[in-house]
């Protein structure tokens, strides 16, 4: 492999070294690790055969979790979506003391453990809690509920928004703002006019994944849910459940489902990424 | 006269700019910086003595030893990993690299608990190599074989995403001029190549190590929640959560916290040289 350059031009096409090595070791562990496995629950599913799969996953019990998960997925992402944007907007276009630090902040949901994540927010809003001691009397549990659940998705999904807006809004070019300005816009219809078509593209994109990684959400969730079925269990868990049940079909049914959802978002976020750099690419 | 001060218009954008700065600080507060401390908070509640009492016992201990381990082998492996993908898919030209790209990028999609499942249905007694393991007296589930493997799954992008940009920005130029000079492969990866994505390469195996020691729902599939036994770091804080001995929960998730503090300090340093 290292002597290419020293075969005749017309083999010597790859001028670097180890792209065979490369390449074989990149698809071997990406067979061994991601596809063989993903491919033994694809077959699972395939054994259950359509009819069982149906059944399995049109169960009451299964049908609420699967409701649980979305909604609360929905209102995580609802959140998220103005949240993530304000952040963004105020991290590109203010200066102000501490900037850097919030900055930081936005990474903590990804570097923190998500069960540590959950195990915090159960106590922080539990009686007892910081948040808990003035929730509680006003007669707002937040524990044990679909707020709850919600809740521990918004804060583990949070940096997606931010930080696919974030660049976007960083490499705007100033000129057609200034052109608003000297057209005579106000601030709001320079920011709904011509920033946010800018950004809008991106900020889809970031909620897709959002949305996403919420419907997958487990740690986090299981501490502060509650784990009430038709009340506080998501999809996830109940898998979970089959599983500890011996029930290998219904857990992988539950599983093949949410796969399904998880590949389809995938796809959507890649579409509007993909929508955003054309954007991009042509206001410049 | 600056950009900023152009697209904001005096007076009332002034007062908007409090605002919004106020609100996103005062959210982020709530939200994020709160139940992080409040993780220190409640383990401390109790004094330093109970806290290190909590950190010493002897199950802490072994779910702290047992997630090291773990993270000592899935680390170099997805190091490995990461660096032969993004010299595949940057220094290379090839039909399907973007499908490639996208393949890395699938653990990212899906739930750990999911690939836990996945693991489960093919390494499990029921499974596809169920039989042949039992035959051959092999244990993959419930044991740290497993633990590893779903680990590995999980964290598998992490490296690749953070090398991969950089290789592809910086070009082949350097690395074609060493093979003019007749270097080969080894020498042109680590006198040319491996200088210039040193830091990506540190922040994206810091980055692996923080999710690979946080993981919780693919390895509470493959673990067992063998008591002693099989029962990493995330995993015994929630047993001690469930046992209600609340403070020891949250003793043990200081230490994952900290780990998690550390990756974002590395991030901070990184990002300060190259700003600087």
């Amino acid at each position: 492999m290292s002597t290419a350059t020293f075969d005749p031009p017309i083999r010597a096409k790859r001028v670097l070294p180890g792209f065979t090595l490369s390449l074989g070791t990149t698809l071997l562990y990406l067979t061994l690790i991601v596809l063989i496995p993903v491919a033994a629950l694809i077959l699972k599913g395939a054994e259950i055969g359509p009819d069982r799969f149906w059944r399995i996953i049109s169960s009451p019990r299964a049908v609420a979790a699967f409701q649980i998960t979305l909604t609360a997925a929905a209102i995580a992402t609802v959140f998220n979506a103005v949240y993530g944007l304000l952040m963004a907007w105020v991290l590109v276009r203010y200066d102000f003391p501490g900037k850097r630090l919030l900055d930081a902040l936005m990474d903590v949901p990804f570097a923190l453990p998500t069960a540590v994540a959950g195990l915090s927010l159960t106590a922080l809003f539990s009686a007892n809690g910081w948040f808990g001691t003035v929730l509680h009397p006003a007669g707002i549990p937040v524990v044990y509920t679909i707020w709850g659940i919600a809740m521990a998705m918004a804060f583990t999904s949070v940096p997606f928004v931010v930080r696919t807006v974030q660049p976007v809004l960083e490499d705007m070019d100033p000129a057609l703002e200034q052109a608003a300005v000297t057209l005579g816009a106000r601030p709001w219809a320079i920011f709904s006019r011509v920033v946010f078509p800018a950004i809008l593209p991106a900020w889809l994109a970031g909620c897709t994944t959002a949305f996403a990684r919420s419907l997958g959400e487990f740690g986090a969730i299981v501490f502060i849910a509650g784990n009430l079925p038709f009340k506080t269990e998501i999809a996830a868990l109940l898998a979970y459940i089959r599983l500890e049940e011996f029930d290998y079909n219904g857990a992988a049914a539950i599983a093949l489902v949410l796969l399904g959802f998880a590949l389809i978002l995938l796809l959507v976020s890649n579409l509007l990424q993909f929508w955003a750099s054309r954007y991009h690419e042509v206001s410049r | 006269m600056t950009v900023t001060t152009l697209t904001h218009l005096p007076g009332q954008s002034r007062r908007g700019e409090r605002l919004l700065i106020g609100l996103a600080v005062s959210l982020s507060l709530l939200f994020i910086a709160a139940p992080l401390a409040f993780i220190f908070a409640r383990a401390f509640s109790r004094g330093w003595e109970v806290y290190a009492a909590n950190i010493l016992h002897p199950m802490t201990l072994h779910a702290i030893w047992l997630t090291t381990i773990t993270a000592i082998i899935v680390v170099p492996l997805n190091v490995a990993f990461g660096i032969a993908a993004a010299w595949a898919v940057a220094k290379h030209r090839f039909p399907g690299r973007g499908i490639l790209v996208t393949m890395i990028e699938i653990p990212f999609s899906i739930s750990p608990i999911i690939a836990g499942i996945c693991y489960l249905l093919l390494y499990g007694r029921q499974g596809l190599l169920g039989p042949w393991l039992q035959a051959n007296d092999l244990q993959v589930m419930f044991a740290l074989p497993g633990i590893v493997l779903v680990t590995m799954f999980v964290t598998a992008p992490f490296v690749a995403r953070e090398v991969l940009p950089l290789m592809q920005a910086q070009g082949t130029e350097q690395e074609e001029a060493a093979v003019t000079l007749g270097a080969n492969g080894w020498q042109i990866f680590t006198r040319v190549t491996l200088p210039n994505i040193k830091w990506a390469l540190l922040y994206g195996a810091v980055l692996c190590t923080a999710r690979a020691v946080g993981e919780f729902g693919g390895v509470s599939v493959v673990s067992g929640n063998i008591r002693g036994q099989t029962n990493t770091l995330p995993l015994h804080v929630e047993l001690l959560f469930n046992d209600l001995n609340a403070v020891g929960a949250f003793a043990a998730a200081s230490t994952l916290t900290l780990i998690a503090i550390v990756a974002l300090l590395v991030k901070a340093v990184l990002e300060g040289r190259k700003a600087g």
